[in-house]
């Protein structure tokens, strides 16, 4: 099931943590706040664990077709 | 590019204003933002003090934190015990340990840990106002703030506070310490932490040790060694940071009365204080080498092309004095709010503790300059002893005094 990626860029303190968790899937935009480069992604754990990793939870995953979240990695 | 019998030794030789760069490495920033420099081994490196540089190699995959741990190659001083550590792998398999301690240290959590970083403070501030003036803000304070909190976090008994403080003073060595004296110190600490991870085997508590036990034994999700190793940098990168970033802040702050004043006028201003000092405080001994990253290919850096399998040292501290980044970046500005700083490092390794550094400093320079009527430094800053051969600035002792209330 496809996943949405959200960053709250309210929340975001640019640690680039999630650009180097999984590469090639978020960047800064030019207020220097992460970005998903496709908001739009099938599964994928290093997405994954980029949400779990940032240290102000400001990635936000959500099945696409429900809008439920999507369960953090074990 | 400097031919490499050009390229100047480093480290080089100390500041003479302990937390800014010295007048060295401002030569070369000025020169270009990716510049060679000679270890002290005598093999090169590659020293990057513009920000947006420096955040690149932080952040980009193509530069390896595991490749520094290749057999055979040189690494100086702390780096000898960090092997195991976090802070030696590369994603994914730092993101698997990593993703095991993330949960504890996220803002939520520490915004609900600040009430009792707050007591804590307020108690050591009691103690203070209770005792003999001039005191050792080194000691009295700014080391038992971070020692105090840490250990309620790992469940480690605060009153070891003087042995694993001495040994951690011991590991965060420079490049000019011997391995032997690293070594042992590293080994009082292991086995120090290997009896407390026995002890809560058998009976676990509500602390991150415990969690990290369970992640081992009930899921396997990281090795004996591992969970030791872990368990120290926690202890040690916990407490020395912290209390040396507080020491050196409120140096600077010392150095720049009209800023410490705003902010007593103006307790408002300290969460952008903290930001402020977190970005102009640089809290690296003389002798510190930023923690190398090995180019796994050829990359091109600050319109520098450096070969596959060079060293590549992130200077995070000196490229937050970058003039391409920050307007007037040598001023001190407690009211700046900079958007960016690499205070914490970015990318896989930035700071675990970031969340919680923050708010402790913002707890401790709220508790000092609230309740401590004209706190000041009893000596001029250029009487600040340092222990000689620390990564991590560590001063002797701060003698401070203040007013009657
Ligand atoms: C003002 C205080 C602090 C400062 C300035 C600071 C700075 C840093 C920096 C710059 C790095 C990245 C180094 C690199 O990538 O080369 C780092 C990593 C780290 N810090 Fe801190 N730190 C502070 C407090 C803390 C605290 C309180 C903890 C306690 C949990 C902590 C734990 C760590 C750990 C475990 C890492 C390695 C992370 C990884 O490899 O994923 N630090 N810190
Ligand atoms: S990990 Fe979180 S805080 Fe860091 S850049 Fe990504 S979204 Fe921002």
């Amino acid at each position: 099931m496809t996943w949405r990626v959200t960053v709250d860029t309210g929340l975001c303190i640019s640690s680039g943590v999630c650009l180097a968790t999984a590469p090639g899937r978020f960047r800064f935009d030019e207020s220097q706040h992460s970005s998903p480069v496709q908001a739009l992604t099938e599964p994928d754990d290093q997405v994954r664990d980029a949400a779990a990793s940032c240290p102000v939870e400001a990635i936000l995953l959500t099945y696409a077709g429900t809008g439920e979240p999507v369960p953090p990695p074990d | 590019m400097p031919a490499q019998n050009e390229a100047p030794q480093f480290p080089f030789p100390p500041s003479p204003v302990p937390y800014s760069p010295g007048p060295q490495v401002r030569e070369l920033m000025a020169k270009c933002p990716v510049n060679q420099v000679r270890l002290p081994d005598d093999s090169t490196a590659w020293l990057v003090t513009g920000f947006a540089e420096a955040r690149e190699v932080m952040i980009d995959q193509r530069y390896s934190r595991a490749l520094v741990f290749a057999p055979g190659r040189q690494v100086y001083g702390v780096e000898a015990t960090l092997s195991d550590a976090l802070i030696a792998k590369d994603p994914p398999e730092h993101t698997r340990l990593r993703k095991l301690v993330a949960a504890a240290f996220t803002d939520k959590r520490m915004q609900a840990l600040r009430p009792r970083v707050a007591l804590i403070v307020d108690d050591l501030v009691d103690a203070m106002l209770a005792g003999p003036r001039p005191a050792d803000l080194s000691r009295s304070f700014s080391l038992m703030v971070p020692a105090s909190v840490i250990c309620a976090l790992l469940g480690v008994p605060v009153t070891d506070v003087e042995r694993f403080h001495e040994w951690s003073n011991a590991i965060f060595a420079d490049w000019s310490r011997s391995r032997e004296e690293i070594g042992q110190a590293y080994a009082a600490m292991s086995g120090y932490m290997s009896e407390l991870i026995t002890q809560k085997r058998e009976s676990p508590e509500d602390d991150l040790i415990s969690v990290l036990i369970d992640a081992r034994d009930s899921r396997g999700k990281l090795t004996e060694a591992e969970l030791v190793d872990f368990c120290i940098q926690l202890l040690a990168a916990g407490h020395e940071t912290t209390a040396s970033s507080i020491n050196m802040s409120f140096v600077a702050l010392c150095q720049h009365p009209g800023e410490l004043a705003r902010l007593r006028a103006d307790p408002g201003l300290i969460p952008a204080a903290v930001e402020e000092l977190l970005r102009y405080v640089i809290i690296s001994g003389s002798g510190f080498i930023p923690l190398a990253r090995i180019t796994r290919e050829e990359v091109c850096l600050g319109g520098v092309t450096i070969p596959a399998g060079e060293t590549v040292l992130p200077s995070f501290n000196v490229a937050n004095r970058d003039p391409a980044a920050f307007e007037d970046p040598d001023r001190l500005d407690v009211g700046r709010v900079p958007k960016t700083h690499l205070g914490f490092g970015a990318g896989a390794h930035h700071c675990l503790g970031a969340q919680l550094a923050r708010m402790e400093l913002q707890e401790a320079l709220r508790g000092l300059l609230t309740r401590l009527p004209g706190l000041r430094m009893t000596r001029p800053m250029s009487e600040l002893e340092f222990r000689e051969g620390q990564v991590i600035a560590s001063m002797r002792e701060l003698p401070v005094t203040w007013d009657d209330a």
